[in-house]
């Protein structure tokens, strides 16, 4: 559990990116993190791994304030995937790089290959076992990012901008895990600009604005709020935006989704016959 | 004739086993907005290294075939000659900026070239105007948002008056909004100025209305090549790692239950207006 209490957060040159945020993220739960650039989102989940301290208030993860405990330790339990994967890759191969972890954490040799097997598999990179991270393309070195972090198997997963220079195919698959992951137990909070992924995947969405929380709850409530959607330079999912067209013809303006669309339209055509 | 045309151009980077791309033939007439799309690592951002000659010149590796942009083959040209005729925009905007001021970087591929200062001053000044950032002017490029430093580097690009600009995924580091002002403003240059646009995305939901043709690519190869509304329609296996619309996928969905729009609509104002269509005509 995610306990964050009143956080204000000055970053040294004087920016003031949290103005009292609370919220809480129970174990398990799959919450999306929207909002324009400089809205706070990041220097908000940096404060769930402990990168970043409270300048006033507490962040509390299992009940233990993050002041308390080194980062070192609270990565354990909390893997943090950053936006830009060069941030975090260093290591001479892929594989050394998805092992530099699982060898600090002190996990033996045995698990420590099957883990990278697994993780190389899951990502799609075995083929790139043996190569620098840094011969590989944007999207494939964030999946190395991504593999590296799911190898020592935290229970609270953060992903920046996952979507960022995915092809559709790997958003995909990224859904697909994700969901996969968050199935299985694991609290995955995800910082994104990508309204049609979060559309598709439907988490609890935290919208940000100037340092605090604007609005919280459910993908198609928050989302279709044209209101909302304004203050947070996002704009209406797509068939969010063909329905509000539609609204003067009798439908609904909070649709989301591509069936629900055809249903809806199906319905009116045959309900008239 | 043809502003882009290659002729079986083939290109390997330095001790790469196999090639980025293979005997690509491109005709692009002026004028055009092309999109240009594919899953990662299809070849794309190789295609805009080579338009304006940072391959082979900067990259050096193997090209093959011959490729002439603007009137003149890449392979014979030096990179600044060919910046004249060809903008090319990155992805990341910080990669592009450096001045201490808006103005001073967008005049600083003019001052390269020798122009008078009269002529800088105008061109300058004109650019920074028709994307919006004029009013920027005197400003820092690295306090700006990132919308606002894509819009810089697009200005700095058009000071240069190329008769092609060529943008690698542009937009996929902004906010959604910011996103379609970019559009709107490459789409504009396109439409008034005539300058033809050479546009990398994954994402075409914001971008395909603009664009006369899409192209998709795929492991170094064209696999497609035509009007949006055509490409769209073809077999998906064809559109493996394309971000097709949703709009255009509710189209596909309804003709499945035997609905019929008229056509395929490329944005959301274009599929409400032909849904509504479509209901009148059930009405009567």
């Amino acid at each position: 559990m995610i306990e964050v209490e009143n956080v204000y957060f000055t970053y040294p040159n004087g920016v003031k990116a949290l103005k009292g945020v609370s919220l809480k993220i129970a174990d398990g739960e799959f919450v999306a993190i929207m909002g324009q650039n400089g809205a706070g989102k990041t220097t908000l989940v940096k404060h769930f791994n402990g990168l970043l301290k409270p300048t006033k208030g507490r962040v509390l993860i299992d009940g233990v304030d993050t002041r308390q405990v080194s980062v070192a330790k609270l990565s354990r339990k909390v893997g943090f995937v950053f936006q830009n994967p060069d941030h975090q890759l260093f290591s001479e191969t892929v594989e050394d790089e998805i092992s530099f972890a699982l060898k600090n954490f002190r996990f033996d040799e045995k698990i420590i290959r099957e883990r990278v097997d697994w993780a190389l598999n899951l990502l799609d990179l075995v083929q790139y076992r043996k190569v620098s991270p840094f011969m590989l393309s944007g999207g494939e070195r964030k999946r190395v990012a991504l593999a590296s972090v799911l190898a020592w198997d935290p229970k609270i997963i953060i992903l920046d901008e996952p979507t960022l220079g995915q092809d559709s195919y790997q958003k995909e698959r990224l859904r697909q895990f994700i969901i996969q992951m968050n199935q299985q137990g694991k609290t995955v909070i995800i910082v994104t600009h990508d309204i049609e992924f979060v559309v598709e995947c439907e988490p609890r969405v935290i919208l940000m604005a100037n340092g605090r929380i604007i609005a919280d709850g459910e993908t198609r409530e928050i989302l279709t709020d044209p209101e909302l959607i304004n203050r947070s330079s996002l704009i209406l999912p797509e068939i969010t935006q063909v329905f509000t067209n539609l609204n003067d013809l009798g439908f609904p303006r909070n649709v989301i989704g591509v069936y629900e669309a055809k249903r809806l339209i199906l319905e009116r055509i045959n309900g008239r016959t | 004739m043809a502003i882009i045309e290659a002729r079986d151009l083939t290109y390997t980077y330095p001790f790469a086993e196999k090639p980025a791309f293979k005997n690509i033939n491109l005709r692009i007439e002026k004028g055009e907005f092309v999109l240009l799309t594919g899953p990662s690592g299809c070849g794309k951002t190789t295609i805009c290294r080579c338009l304006n000659g940072l391959i082979p010149h900067f990259y050096g590796g193997k090209l093959e075939g011959e490729l002439t942009v603007a009137g003149l083959k890449t392979t014979e040209h030096a990179i600044y000659e060919i910046a004249k005729h060809v903008g090319l925009v990155f992805q990341n905007p910080e990669n592009q900026l450096f001045a201490l001021t808006v103005e001073k970087d967008v005049a600083f591929g003019l001052e390269n070239l020798g122009v008078p200062r009269d002529e800088i001053r105008r061109r300058v000044d004109w650019a920074l105007k028709i994307t919006g950032i004029y009013e920027l002017r005197h400003r820092a490029p690295f306090e700006l948002s990132g919308g606002q430093q894509q819009r810089v580097a697009i200005a700095s690009v058009l000071a240069m008056q190329p008769e092609i600009i060529v943008l690698d995924e542009p937009t996929s580091s902004l906010d959604p909004l910011s996103a379609k002002n970019i559009l709107e403003v490459i789409h504009q240059l396109n439409r008034d100025l005539g300058i033809t646009i050479i546009l990398v995305e994954h994402r075409l939901d914001l971008a395909s209305r603009y664009a006369n043709r899409v192209i998709v690519m795929r492991d170094g190869r064209i696999v497609l090549d035509g009007e949006p509304r055509r490409i769209f329609l073809q077999r998906e296996t064809k559109l493996i790692g394309v971000g097709i619309p949703k709009v255009v996928r509710l189209y596909l969905s309804l003709r499945e239950d035997g609905v019929n729009l008229n056509k395929v609509p490329l944005s959301p104002e274009e599929a409400s207006q032909l849904i509504a269509e479509a209901l009148m005509l059930d009405r009567s």
